[in-house]
C-alpha cells in the first residue's frame, strides 16, 4: 500500500482532532454558515453530517446541493496565529437514503455515540458530503490542497 | 484506577473513588467490626460506562434542553425518566462488564446482596443525601446485580437529586456515583441504636423489630424501645411495641410466639450496648448506627455521626433517625404506595363527594331573591369556598398524581419498553367526563357531517327542528356542561360558539383516537408472579385512579368556580361591580415595535412524536378555541381540561407549560398528536397565523419565516 502523503496525513488528524464543522450552504446566491457534528469515512472521500428537517441549511441543501465544511483547532488565545489549521471540504452532499443508511449511521455514531436519539428522529436527515478537494491551510499562510475527485 | 475493590482493600485515599458509604464500610471492615462483606465499584467505573456508551453527551443535551433552574418539577420528573430510561437500556460496555462479572460472581455467588448508593463528597454534616439515591436490598445473581448497579447509577440523575442538586448549586455535571455491593444479612432480628439519646446525654436508646430493618426505617413496624444507661448498659426502661408484622423480604404478620416477645433478649441487646463505645472512639462522637441478627451474629450495617437534634424533647412517634432531615419538600416526592392509597380514599371517599355537595348547595341559592347587601356576602362567601377548595386542590389532589409515577417506575422496570411513556397508554379510560363531553361532542358534529340541509341552516344562524337529534343534544351538552365552560366559552359565546366548532369537526372526517396495544397489560402483568403480580395490579389500578382524577380534578374545582362566576354575573346584571376579568389562556404582550428580533426555533419537551406543518392558532383568550379551524398548531399557555375540545381538530400542539403529565400531552397521546410542551413564552413568541412546524420527536418548533399573517398580534 501506497505510504500517505504528508497533507493527507495532516488532514486526517485534523479531521480526527474536532467533532464539530462549520457547514456552509447557499440559500440562491446568499452564503449560510452552521455548525454540525461530522464523521468521516476512513478513506476521506465523504463526511458524515445530520441537520433537522425544518432547518434552513436542510432547505438550502435540498435546493443546492454544493457545500462545504470548515475543520479547524483555533483555541482562542495569541498562539492560534502560529499553531492553528484549518480544512475547508468542498463538494456535493445527498441525503443518505433508506439503503446503505444502517452503515452510515453506525459510523456516524461511532463518533457521536451521543447523537443517538437525534440522529434517528425521523425529522432528522443524514447528508453525505462527497469531497471533491480538501484545502488546508496552516499558521494562516501555508495553504496546500488535496484533491479526491478528478473533474 | 480500577473499576472495583473489595471493602478489605479500600485504603484512606480512596474517598472519592468509593464515595462516602462504600469508604465507611471499608473503614469499618478495617477496623474489626462486624460488616458484611462486600465490593465498591468505583466512580472510575461508572465515568468509564458513561464515556464508552455515549451516555454522557445524551445526558447533557436531555437537560440542556431548558435551564435546570426554569424547569418546572413536572419537566424535571420527565428528564430524569428520560435519563432513568437511557442508563436502563443502554449496556454495560464489554470489558467493564467481563471485569465486574467475574469480580461479582466470585464474591457472591447466588447469594443475596444490597447494592447501595455512594456518591462521592455529597454527605457532610450540612448536606445529606442519605436516602436521595436509590439502593435494592434482596438482589440475586450476577446479571440482576449488574442490572441494580445501572439503576443505582441512574438515581444520580433522578428528579429528587437534580432538584436538591440545584437548590444547593451544584453542577450535576460534576457528580459522580460510586455503588456498595454488600452481602445481604437476612436478619431475624433488627433495629437501629443511638449511642446518646437527644433527650438525655447519659443515656443511650436502642430500637428493634423482627425480622428486617426496612419496616422500622419506613415506619410500617413499631419498634420495641429501650432506654439504656451509657455507662454501665443497665436498662432504664423498655417500652413494648404492639408487634404484628415483621419485613423480611414482604411484610408479613408476625408469628404469634414472636408477637409475646421482645425481639431482642438480654444477650443481644448487650452485643448491641457493646458496639456503643468502640464506635464512639472511630467516630469520635455520638453515632446512630443500623444492626441486624442471624443467628446470635450481630452484624453491623451501617452508622454515622449524630450530627443534630441533642438535648430536644422527643416527640411520640417519632423517627429520630429522620429527626437532622430539614430538606427540602421534594424529598417526599417519592410517596409511598401506601401513602398514595391513603391519599387515594380520601379523594374519593370524601373530597370529591364533599365538593360536588357544595356546589349543588351553592346552585340551590336562589341567586335573584338576594337583596344586593345579601349577593355582596355571598360572592364573599363564593370566594372564600373557591380559594379553599383551591388549596385542597394543590395540597391533596395535585400529589396524587404521583400515582402515575410510581407505576410508570413500576413498568418500565419489569417491561423495559422502547418508549418510557408507553406506560400511559395503559392508564387512559374512556369513562372520564371529559372523555364524555369530548364524544358528545363528536357525535353532534357527526349529525352535522351527515345532514348537509341541517349545516346550512346553522351556517344561516338558524335552528335545526327542535326535537330533532341534534337540538336535543346540543341542549343536553349545554345543560351537562354549561357550567363548566362557563369561564371559558358558552358564557361568552354560548351556542354560537359551539355550533362554529361544532360545524368545524363536522366538515373533517371524524377523528379516531390511536388504538391502543390490547395485550399491554397482560404482557406487564406476566412479568410477576405470585404475590408479586397481585401488587402489580394494585399499582396499575391506583394509576388509573390517578390519570382519572388528573384529567377531571379541574372539572371538579370549576363546578365551584362556576358557582361564584354565576353570583358575580348576577351582581355584573345588577350593576353592582364590574365582572372580574376572567382568566386568559395566555398572557398578552404589549405590541410589538416591529424590531428585527424573531426566534426561529423553540426548544421544548418531546411530549409526543410526529412531525406536522401547519399555521398557528395562539389561544390568548377563551374566545381563541373558538376560531379554531382543522388542522391547526394548537399553540397555548396551558391547556385546562375543559378546553381539550379543540383537540380533536388539530395538527400538533405546543404548550408553555411542560411535563408528560400536562393534559396537552396526555390528550397529544391519546390522539397521536405531534407535541411539545415546557416551551418558554410559546405564546409572545409565536406569531397567531404563523407557519410553525412542530417537530415532536425533537422537541423542538420551528417558525417558519416570511409566512405571518396579518393577523398577528
Amino acid at each position: 500500500m501506497k505510504a500517505e502523503g504528508e497533507v493527507r496525513r495532516a488532514v486526517r488528524k485534523l479531521l480526527a482532532s474536532q467533532p464539530l464543522a462549520v457547514l456552509c450552504s447557499a440559500d440562491g446566491d446568499q452564503p449560510y454558515a452552521s455548525l454540525v457534528a461530522y464523521a468521516y469515512s476512513p478513506d476521506l472521500k465523504s463526511l458524515l453530517f445530520a441537520t433537522g428537517r425544518f432547518a434552513r441549511k436542510y432547505e438550502n441543501l435540498r435546493d443546492n446541493r454544493k457545500a462545504a465544511l470548515l475543520v479547524d483547532t483555533r483555541t482562542n488565545r495569541p498562539v492560534d496565529f502560529a499553531e492553528a489549521a484549518a480544512v475547508t471540504a468542498a463538494g456535493d452532499v445527498k441525503e443518505v437514503s433508506e439503503r446503505g443508511r444502517e452503515a452510515f449511521l453506525k459510523r456516524y455514531l461511532k463518533r457521536h455515540p451521543s447523537l443517538a436519539d437525534f440522529v434517528r428522529a425521523p425529522s432528522t436527515a443524514l447528508f453525505r458530503l462527497r469531497v471533491k478537494d480538501y484545502v488546508l491551510v496552516r499558521t494562516f499562510q501555508k495553504v496546500d490542497t488535496l484533491v479526491m475527485q478528478c473533474c | 484506577m480500577k473499576y472495583w475493590l473489595d471493602f478489605s482493600e479500600i485504603a484512606s485515599g480512596d474517598l472519592f473513588e468509593v464515595g462516602g458509604k462504600g469508604f465507611a464500610l471499608g473503614e469499618l471492615a478495617r477496623q474489626g467490626f462486624p460488616v458484611p462483606g462486600g465490593l465498591a465499584l468505583t466512580v472510575s467505573a461508572y465515568r468509564h460506562f458513561l464515556r464508552e456508551t455515549g451516555l454522557e453527551g445524551r445526558i447533557v443535551r436531555e437537560l440542556g434542553r431548558k435551564p435546570l433552574k426554569e424547569m418546572r418539577w413536572e419537566e424535571i420528573w420527565d428528564a430524569a425518566l428520560r435519563i432513568r430510561h437511557l442508563f436502563a437500556s443502554t449496556e454495560i460496555p464489554a470489558g467493564l462488564a467481563r471485569e465486574l462479572r467475574a469480580a461479582v460472581g466470585e464474591k457472591f455467588g447466588r447469594r443475596p446482596v444490597v447494592v447501595r448508593s455512594s456518591a462521592p463528597g455529597e454527605d457532610s454534616a450540612d448536606r445529606s443525601f442519605a436516602g436521595l439515591h436509590e439502593s435494592f436490598v434482596n438482589v440475586r445473581g450476577t446479571e440482576k446485580i449488574l442490572e441494580k448497579i445501572v439503576l443505582v447509577w441512574a438515581s444520580l440523575w433522578s428528579d429528587r437529586a437534580l432538584l436538591y442538586r440545584r437548590e444547593l448549586k451544584l453542577d450535576p455535571a460534576g457528580s459522580a456515583m460510586a455503588v456498595a455491593v454488600q452481602e445481604m444479612v437476612n436478619g431475624e432480628r433488627s433495629g437501629v441504636a443511638f449511642t446518646v439519646s437527644p433527650e438525655n446525654d447519659d443515656r443511650g436508646l436502642i430500637e428493634a423489630v423482627w425480622g428486617l430493618n426496612e419496616g422500622l426505617v419506613d415506619g410500617t413496624v413499631g419498634p420495641d424501645h429501650w432506654v439504656l444507661d451509657r455507662a454501665t448498659g443497665r436498662v432504664i426502661s423498655h417500652t413494648p411495641a404492639q408487634r404484628e408484622w415483621r419485613v423480611g423480604t414482604v411484610l408479613k404478620e408476625l408469628d404469634p410466639r414472636q408477637a409475646d416477645q421482645p425481639p431482642l433478649d438480654d444477650k443481644r441487646l448487650k452485643m448491641v450496648f457493646d458496639l456503643f463505645r468502640p464506635l464512639e472512639e472511630y467516630l469520635g462522637g455520638p453515632a446512630d448506627f443500623e444492626w441486624t441478627f442471624k443467628g446470635t451474629r450481630l452484624c453491623l450495617l451501617q452508622c454515622r455521626p449524630i450530627t443534630a437534634g441533642r438535648g430536644e424533647k422527643v416527640e411520640p412517634g417519632e423517627r429520630l433517625w429522620e429527626r437532622d432531615d430539614r430538606r427540602p419538600w421534594y424529598l417526599n416526592l417519592q410517596r409511598s404506595f401506601a401513602n398514595l392509597k391513603k391519599l387515594r380514599e380520601r379523594i374519593e371517599g370524601e373530597l370529591i363527594p364533599e365538593m360536588e355537595k357544595e356546589a349543588k348547595r351553592l346552585d340551590g341559592v336562589r341567586l335573584d331573591r338576594l337583596s344586593d347587601r345579601e349577593l355582596r356576602a355571598e360572592i364573599k362567601n363564593r370566594s372564600a369556598i373557591r380559594d379553599r377548595w383551591r388549596e385542597v386542590y394543590w395540597s391533596e389532589f395535585i400529589p396524587f398524581a404521583h400515582g402515575i409515577r410510581l407505576f410508570g417506575q413500576v413498568y418500565n422496570d419489569a417491561v423495559r419498553p422502547e418508549d418510557p411513556y408507553e406506560f400511559m397508554d395503559l392508564l387512559a379510560s374512556d369513562g372520564t367526563e371529559i372523555a364524555g363531553r369530548r364524544k358528545l361532542l363528536e357525535e353532534l358534529a357527526g349529525l352535522i357531517r351527515n345532514d348537509p340541509e341541517l349545516d346550512r341552516k346553522l351556517e344561516r344562524g338558524e335552528s335545526g327542528p327542535e326535537d330533532s337529534r341534534f337540538e336535543k343534544g346540543l341542549e343536553e351538552f349545554m345543560d351537562r356542561f354549561g357550567e363548566l365552560s362557563c369561564g371559558v366559552s358558552q358564557c361568552a359565546l354560548g351556542r354560537e360558539g359551539i355550533v362554529a366548532i361544532l360545524r368545524e369537526m363536522a366538515a373533517q372526517p371524524a377523528r379516531e383516537k390511536q388504538k391502543k396495544n390490547p395485550g399491554r397489560e397482560a404482557d406487564f402483568l406476566a412479568s410477576f408472579s405470585g404475590e408479586r403480580r397481585e401488587a402489580a395490579k394494585e399499582v396499575l389500578d391506583l394509576a388509573r385512579a390517578s390519570y382519572r382524577l388528573r384529567d377531571e380534578d379541574n372539572i371538579h374545582l370549576s363546578r365551584i368556580e362556576g358557582q361564584l362566576l354565576k353570583a358575580e354575573k348576577e351582581a355584573e346584571r345588577r350593576g353592582l361591580r364590574p365582572r372580574t376579568p376572567k382568566r386568559a389562556a395566555g398572557k398578552q404582550k404589549p405590541g410589538s415595535d416591529g424590531g428585527a428580533e424573531r426566534p426561529r426555533q423553540l426548544t421544548g419537551q418531546p411530549a409526543n412524536p410526529g412531525m406536522v406543518r401547519g399555521r398557528a392558532r395562539v389561544v390568548r383568550t377563551p374566545a381563541d378555541l373558538f376560531k379554531f379551524k382543522a388542522g391547526e398548531v394548537l399553540v397555548i399557555d396551558a391547556i385546562e381540561p375543559e378546553m381539550t375540545f379543540v383537540v380533536p381538530l388539530a395538527g400538533g400542539i405546543v404548550e408553555r407549560r411542560g411535563g408528560m403529565l400536562v393534559h396537552g400531552a396526555i390528550i397529544a397521546r391519546e390522539y397521536g398528536l405531534p407535541c411539545v410542551t415546557g416551551v418558554p413564552e410559546a405564546v409572545e413568541k409565536i406569531p397567531d397565523g404563523a407557519e410553525v412546524t412542530v417537530d415532536g420527536y425533537r422537541g423542538i418548533v420551528v417558525i417558519h419565516s416570511g409566512e405571518f399573517s396579518s393577523n398577528q398580534g
